[in-house]
């Protein structure tokens, strides 16, 4: 019998730049908990990437919970289930974390939680029935992006060689993928098994964190019982720094290869997915069951009792945050994601979408720093994983043209944060950088 | 909202450090009082007093020029502190006190406000000052030494008329010990206790304010220069190099002046070239110049270069690969 097989090892690039940040990893031993299901759900039209969906259900219909309730013709889109089982009680407007607003569906419960009858295990065995079943079970990308799954496993067969697994978690506080590998590293392992046979890409690399030292545990044993060769799976332990789950971070992390600028990780051969998402597609293949709830991290020195939630889709932060303790003071700022990347909300009447991952309450004033003047002290690039130079960027914004601002690689931007967060002079980079992007984007919409 | 407050709303990312310029500024401060202590040691309260009155002048200076200028009161960034102790280590102990603040007035109001302000100036402020000093009053800035020590002597007011530098130049005179060159030589305020100096240097590399790269850099070519030359010349090549590194403004340079943010390249490569660039020059006027000191000129000269090094060193963006950059040039020249 041969050895076994899957191994851990560690990175293979190694990343210039990044800051590190305190983790605040303080829900690592929390384990998910199912939240009871709430009085009523606003399910946006637009919880992905691509076009928005058009609601299939009328004011006054029945549904049941995984009930379809809204799709799209487009190619990127995916498809909207009801997360609880109730009536449709409206179908109105409403303002999203990120400033757009969206159509979206408001279901009222009948505390029933009854599943639609119509589901049932996909069928999961060849390359097309995959994605085919993807689409149909509204999966998004769960790291936070929220692209539809479906368009990004449909690439041409044999272009791609590796499957990069994201557990890295590097933004502070957020434990949910943590505890994902913990709680259902089998899972995990099944899910990528499912990707790695149907889409044929001969290598896996999972990638953790090394401050997450029981998910690489819990993963490794698994994937040492698939028993494969060596080599096929392989578990890699990370630097924790920020922004180590990035893309093209961690693509090179995980493979040496550098994603260039405008192009896809496809380009690289590489697919990368979130650990929850790679989760999913495992229980989806057992249960048929469409993406109608997801975990959260809950945390934040305003709220009560840190926790991991598993909470429906649309349910209402302020829901949330309520089976939490509620707040302990005064909130005086709630991000939906991380403290590095994550939005701040004015509101907790908002619904959890598909991609959100963590619910942060902070009852610091501190967050927002005294601008002062540039000291050139060269930080800011020397913390960028992109390698840019967000300083000279911000000095040549006024002046500049577009052309000046794309040659100094602003596109190649990822908001990480990083710049601003080691800035000693408390600089507005991340918005810096958006607004030397919208000036390309503005210059090239007028030259082409 | 929530609970009828009002929550924030601001652009990611919601964490920041907390390094501010006023705390960087504190650590250089604290790095330079070791050498602060020394001066005060070797040339008696007047160097407190030199240093007093650069400060003071600096901190006035800065508050009235933005004050003038109608632009925020920028004191409390400490900035002006840290010119002045550079200032008044470039200063021997013995200078009237006006020429001092003369100093501090060419530093804070022509170098650093007039061009904009803190990370704004192109040449280092101090720097420029001591320049404009030594030109304007070569008496009383080259040739008026005290004798280190000698504050507590018999003759309080002993003068020595040379630097080991200008020892080492003009061959005339008696070098003293190597050892006691480490730790107090006739000189600057600041540049008399190397040791001092290097343990700043150390303290600014471990709070990560500066990286080794510029004074490892500079300190390295002066010593090849100098080693070269001794062998060339036919004397003892780790004396000489050992003198040539302790002597003058050197080390002062190396860790406190050419490390400047504003004034120095940001990128690796770039502070590698403008290190060498610096060791080179110094070496060169050391060597073959008139005068008998050249880091203050080579600092400023190299400083003048920043911009350029800072464009011929720009890092390429992740992803981009040396010939794509390339080709893209040739198309922009081809389209142009």
């Amino acid at each position: 019998m041969s050895k076994p097989l899957s191994d851990v090892r560690s990175a293979v690039g190694k990343v210039r730049g990044g800051v590190r940040v305190l983790h605040h990893k303080n829900t690592a031993q929390c384990p998910i908990v199912r939240v009871p299901a709430p009085q009523q759900v606003v399910l946006p039209m637009q919880m992905h990437i691509g076009k928005p969906c058009a609601p299939i259900v009328k004011v006054g219909d029945a549904v049941s919970v995984g009930q379809c309730i809204a799709d799209s013709a487009e190619y990127v889109s995916a498809p909207i289930h009801a997360s609880i089982s109730g009536v449709v009680k409206g179908i109105g407007n409403i303002t999203l974390p990120n400033g757009r607003v969206s159509q979206a569906v408001t279901i009222e419960s009948d505390g029933e939680m009854r599943p639609f009858e119509g589901l049932h295990p996909p069928k999961m065995d060849t390359r097309e029935s995959l994605i085919e079943a993807v689409r149909a079970s509204g999966l998004v990308g769960l790291g936070g992006a929220g692209f539809p799954s479906h368009v990004k496993i449909a690439f041409k067969p044999g272009t791609i060689d590796t499957l990069i697994v994201n557990a890295a978690e590097c933004e502070p506080y957020i434990t949910v993928d943590d505890r994902e590998c913990i709680e259902n590293a089998w899972n995990v392992l099944s899910g990528v098994n499912i990707l790695r046979i149907l889409l044929q890409i001969p290598k896996v690399v999972i990638c953790v964190e090394k401050n997450k030292p029981q998910a690489i545990r819990a993963l490794s044993d698994v994937a040492r019982g698939l028993e494969l060769e060596k080599g096929v799976v392989t578990v890699m332990r990370l630097n924790s720094i920020y922004p180590q789950g990035a893309e093209k971070v961690m693509i090179y992390s995980a493979t040496g290869r550098r994603v260039p600028p405008g192009k896809l990780p496809s380009d690289v051969g590489c697919l990368v997915m979130n650990v929850a998402s790679v989760a999913f597609i495992a229980r989806y293949a057992q249960t048929g069951k469409p993406l109608v709830s997801r975990s959260l991290t809950v945390d934040g020195s305003a709220i009560c009792e840190p926790k991991n939630v598993r909470v429906p889709v649309g349910m209402q932060v302020g829901e949330v945050i309520d089976f939490c303790g509620g707040f302990k003071s005064a909130p005086h700022k709630i991000i939906t994601g991380g403290p590095m990347m994550g939005l701040a909300v004015i509101s907790t009447d908002i619904p959890v979408l598909k991609q959100n991952n963590a619910i942060l309450a902070f009852s610091e004033a501190d967050s927002l720093k005294k601008e002062t003047d540039c000291i050139n002290c060269g930080r800011c690039a020397a913390t960028c994983p992109m390698h840019l130079q967000p300083g000279s960027i911000a000095r040549v914004l006024r002046a500049a043209d577009a052309d000046t601002l794309s040659g100094m690689g602003a596109m190649v931007c990822m908001e990480c944060g990083s710049c601003a967060f080691a800035c000693p002079a408390g600089k507005p980079l991340v918005q810096t950088m958006r607004l030397a992007k919208t000036i390309i984007r503005e210059g090239a919409a007028r030259n082409g | 909202m929530v609970d009828g407050r009002l929550l924030t709303a601001s652009a990611s990312p919601h964490f920041r450090t907390r390094d501010t310029t006023t705390l960087i500024m504190l650590d250089v401060i604290l790095a330079l009082v070791p050498a602060l202590v020394a001066s005060v040691v070797i040339f008696g309260w007047r160097a407190l007093a030199v240093t007093g009155v650069c400060v003071a002048c600096c901190v006035l200076f800065e508050y009235l020029s933005r004050r003038v200028m109608r632009r925020a009161n920028t004191i409390g960034d400490l900035s002006a502190v840290v010119t002045g102790i550079i200032l008044a280590f470039n200063l021997p102990s013995t200078i009237p006190f006006w020429m001092a603040g003369f100093g501090s007035l060419v530093a804070i109001v022509v170098v650093k406000q007039m061009f904009g302000g803190i990370g704004e100036n192109f040449v280092n402020p101090a720097l420029l000052g001591r320049i404009v000093l030594m030109v304007s009053f070569p008496k009383a800035m080259l040739a008026n030494w005290a004798t280190p020590f000698a504050w507590r002597g018999a003759a309080p007011d002993a003068i020595t008329s040379a630097t080991p530098l200008a020892i080492l130049k003009s061959g005339e005179g008696d070098m003293p010990a190597l050892l006691s060159m480490c730790f107090a030589k006739a000189g600057c305020l600041g540049e008399v206790c190397g040791a001092a100096l290097v343990l700043g240097g150390i303290y600014l590399v471990v709070r990560r304010v500066i990286t080794p790269v510029i004074p490892l850099c500079y300190v390295g070519t002066v010593a090849v220069c100098m080693f070269l030359r001794a062998l060339t010349a036919g004397e003892d090549p780790l004396t000489f190099t050992a003198y040539e590194l302790l002597s003058g403004g050197l080390l002062l340079g190396a860790i406190f002046m050419a490390t400047d943010y504003a004034t120095s390249p940001t990128s690796t490569s770039g502070k590698v070239i403008f290190a060498v660039g610096c060791g080179l020059l110094t070496s060169l006027i050391r060597l073959f110049g008139n005068m008998s000191e050249g880091v203050s000129f080579s600092i400023i000269l190299m400083n003048i270069l920043v911009p350029h090094i800072d464009a011929l060193t720009a890092p390429r963006p992740f992803g981009v690969t040396r010939e794509k950059r390339k080709c893209k040039k040739d198309g922009e020249e081809a389209a142009a």
